[in-house]
């Protein structure tokens, strides 16, 4: 484009959402620890109860140092507007609740984080909610699944532990044509490495827990909305388009245009469901965004040489990472993440479950624990840890070999990591 | 709600009230690719506070259905028709930059109908630079980012929305991209080929009050206040900080220049 142009990633990482403090010219974003704000006027408190003016009531539903965040987030995804919350999983909660109700149906891919199909599977049936999960590898797969009470396509950008990228263009071309939007799980990739919206997205969910913050200091999530979705025009969404007595009188679609769905998410769900982020939180999880790039850049760096690395060890039978050549959506990467494909991924030892407990146990550098996206390079065993209860055809059936590891690959410098590695997958092989 | 109006169903967001004549009226217009929803907030307000709050999608624009008016004069008779076709005798007239040159024109040509005059966003002459022109006339996406950008404050571009949570500058473009194909293009062209400014000056019975954020880039406020001196009734109420789209960016500060401005 000639003429004026936006500010770029690194500047809005930095700024996004915040100005230097009016009082005290703090430049940090000051936090806000507190419950409430105080009314100048009886007047003004009619006008923010009754959404008729801007400002803050009460941290549940909206507090100054987590609107940095939110509109940091918002602004890196393209999107107009976000509401941040306690965990990623409240996120996903928080996006789901206020798109669906009782007797509503969701068209998944089957390639999800544990908590997510838990929710899917076991937590939401209790709520009147089903959904059907799909081959994300397929996306005439999720046409073939909505039904006419079908409220969404949901997936992630890219699978765990196989690592599957969604082709997000095609699985948004189908949600549309069925008037339904796609909410995409982009925690693993970030908006650094891709950006849903652009691709053609209608709402995006993050563990900001993950790389975003990744310090692993602090848990939150956030729900971001693109701010495109046709809500008059789907039917589906009558909590969308039609005035609310128990809202305020809203009408959203008609009140709020673009920013719907995202004001429904926070004046219902946070008023209701409750699950705000903590000040403290979302100042931590600042501190990490303002570095996203650079770290990102490390990340998938470093994760390229390890999965190169993995990929030609002798103890390994499988690297499952979608920045190699030989996976099966290597070209799908390149073409829609092409910065990379991420830093976690799995890769599967010989010698099953008793190779996987000694090459975990000979690490030095990684970390044995349960979380992705820290700066520090981190390390689980599925079979002897998350899944240890399952025996050898049970874990076939869940998709998990018993020699299967998950990397979530750090900062460290790369060959170190790879030392560490070459050190363990000998020790798994004697 | 919606009328068929002039052959096409017309929309008006009066945050779900019925127009009573007992009250008082208020009328808001907005500016060129927008819709009533730029308004919400006052129109809530003013609403919820003793008046008839009406803010119009224009004729193409929003939930309007029809082809988008050519000039500024037409859509002055425009909306001076569609208060009459609603039942509202006298009104305090609201316009955001484009809606600011047809707000002048209605109250100029409406006789005593405009009983208040409020403009946001003004600049008289409204010349539009040849490279937005083009771009709009083109369905060019460029129109769209060059009016976000220069729509706004520099430093909003930056965000720090009152509304918590929200993207000032991505706001404004979802709405400029809904636009249909040729609105954008009709509404700049209505606001570059605008002569008739000086005459409704010269005709102007009503108090108005020029509403301008003081980094403009749109329509710098040097133009808007020596059009003041040409008003017999004129005050300049000045946000500080503030660009261009001020109900985006400072949304409580427009609210008390419009209660100042309208109020009864």
């Amino acid at each position: 484009m000639s003429g004026p142009r936006y500010p770029g990633f690194d500047t809005l990482s930095l700024h996004a959402g915040q100005r230097p403090d009016s009082q005290t010219g703090s430049r940090a974003a000051p936090i806000y620890q507190t419950t409430s704000f105080v009314f100048d006027d009886a007047e003004r408190a009619a006008g923010l109860f009754g959404q008729m003016r801007a400002g803050y009531v009460y941290s549940r539903v909206a507090n100054p140092t987590v609107a940095v965040l939110e509109e940091r987030v918002a602004a890196l995804e393209g999107g107009v507007g976000a509401v941040a919350t306690a965990s990623g999983m409240a996120a996903i909660h928080l996006a789901l609740a206020t798109l669906t109700g009782q007797g509503s149906h969701i068209v998944s891919s089957r390639a999800l984080y544990g908590g997510t199909h838990n929710l899917l599977a076991y937590t939401l049936p209790r709520f009147g909610v089903s959904t059907t999960l799909v081959d994300p590898r397929d996306p005439a797969a999720f046409a073939a699944a909505i039904r006419p009470e079908t409220k969404l396509l949901y997936a992630e950008t890219v699978g765990n532990p196989r690592g599957e990228v969604l082709d997000i263009p095609a699985v948004a071309e189908i949600a549309h044509a069925a008037g339904i939007p796609l909410v995409i799980d982009a925690t693993l990739t970030t908006p650094w490495l891709s950006q849903p919206l652009a691709l053609g997205a209608d709402i995006v969910v993050h563990s900001l827990t993950k790389f975003i913050g990744g310090h692993g200091v602090a848990i939150g999530g956030a729900v971001i909305d693109g701010g495109r979705f046709d809500w008059e025009g789907s039917g589906r969404f009558p909590q969308i388009v039609e005035r609310d007595m128990g809202l305020n009188e809203l009408d959203f679609a008609e009140d709020f245009g673009p920013a719907a769905f995202i004001m429904r998410a926070r004046l219902e769900g946070l008023r209701d469901f409750g699950a705000c982020l903590a000040p403290g939180n979302a100042f931590y999880l600042l501190q990490g965004l303002e570095t996203l790039s650079l770290r990102m850049r490390q990340h998938v760096a470093n994760a390229q040489a390890v999965a190169e690395f993995l990929a030609s060890n002798p103890a390994v039978l499988q690297v499952t990472h979608a920045g190699l050549p030989g996976h099966p959506d290597y070209a799908l990467a390149q073409r829609l993440m092409p910065r990379g494909a991420g830093a976690v991924f799995s890769f599967e030892l010989k010698g099953g479950r008793a190779a996987g407990r000694k090459f975990i146990d000979a690490l030095q550098v990684f970390s044995h624990l349960a979380n992705v996206g820290d700066a520090k390079s981190l390390v689980i065993h599925p079979a002897s840890t998350t899944h240890a209860r399952l025996d050898g055809e049970a874990l076939a059936r869940a998709g998990i070999a018993e020699g299967l590891v998950r990397l979530s690959i750090g900062l460290e410098d790369a060959q170190d990591l790879i030392d560490d590695l070459a050190r363990a997958l000998s020790v798994s092989q004697k | 709600m919606e009328l068929n109006y002039q052959g096409a169903m017309t929309f008006i967001q009066t945050a779900g009230y019925a127009i009573d004549p007992a009250k008082p009226s208020v009328c808001f217009v907005h500016g060129a690719g927008m819709d009533h929803a730029v308004w919400t907030l006052f129109v809530r307000w003013f609403a919820r506070n003793g008046y008839n709050a009406l803010a119009v999608d224009l004729r193409g624009h929003g939930r309007s259905g029809g082809t988008a008016l050519e000039s500024i004069e037409s859509m002055a008779e425009w909306l001076l028709g569609l208060l009459d076709a609603v039942g509202v005798a006298e009104v305090g007239l609201a316009g955001h930059s484009m809606g600011s040159l047809l707000a002048l024109q209605a109250a100029a040509t409406g006789g005593a109908k405009v009983r208040k005059l409020a403009l946001l966003g003004f600049g008289y002459p409204m010349a539009v630079g040849a490279p937005l022109l083009d771009a709009a006339r083109a369905n060019d996406h460029a129109a769209v980012d060059m009016m976000t950008i220069w729509g706004h404050d520099a430093g909003a571009q930056f965000g720090g929305h009152q509304v918590p949570g929200l993207s000032i500058s991505t706001i404004t473009k979802r709405r400029l991209e809904a636009a249909r194909p040729g609105v954008l293009f009709a509404d700049l062209n209505a606001c570059h080929t605008y002569a008739g400014g000086a005459d409704a000056a010269a005709a102007l019975a009503c108090p108005v009050t020029l509403i301008l954020g003081d980094r403009d880039r749109m329509t710098p406020v040097r133009g808007a206040r020596e059009f003041a001196k040409t008003l017999q009734k004129a005050a300049i109420d000045m946000i500080p900080g503030c660009g261009h789209g001020m109900m985006e960016e400072k949304p409580e500060q427009t609210h008390k220049a419009l209660v100042r401005a309208l109020s009864v």
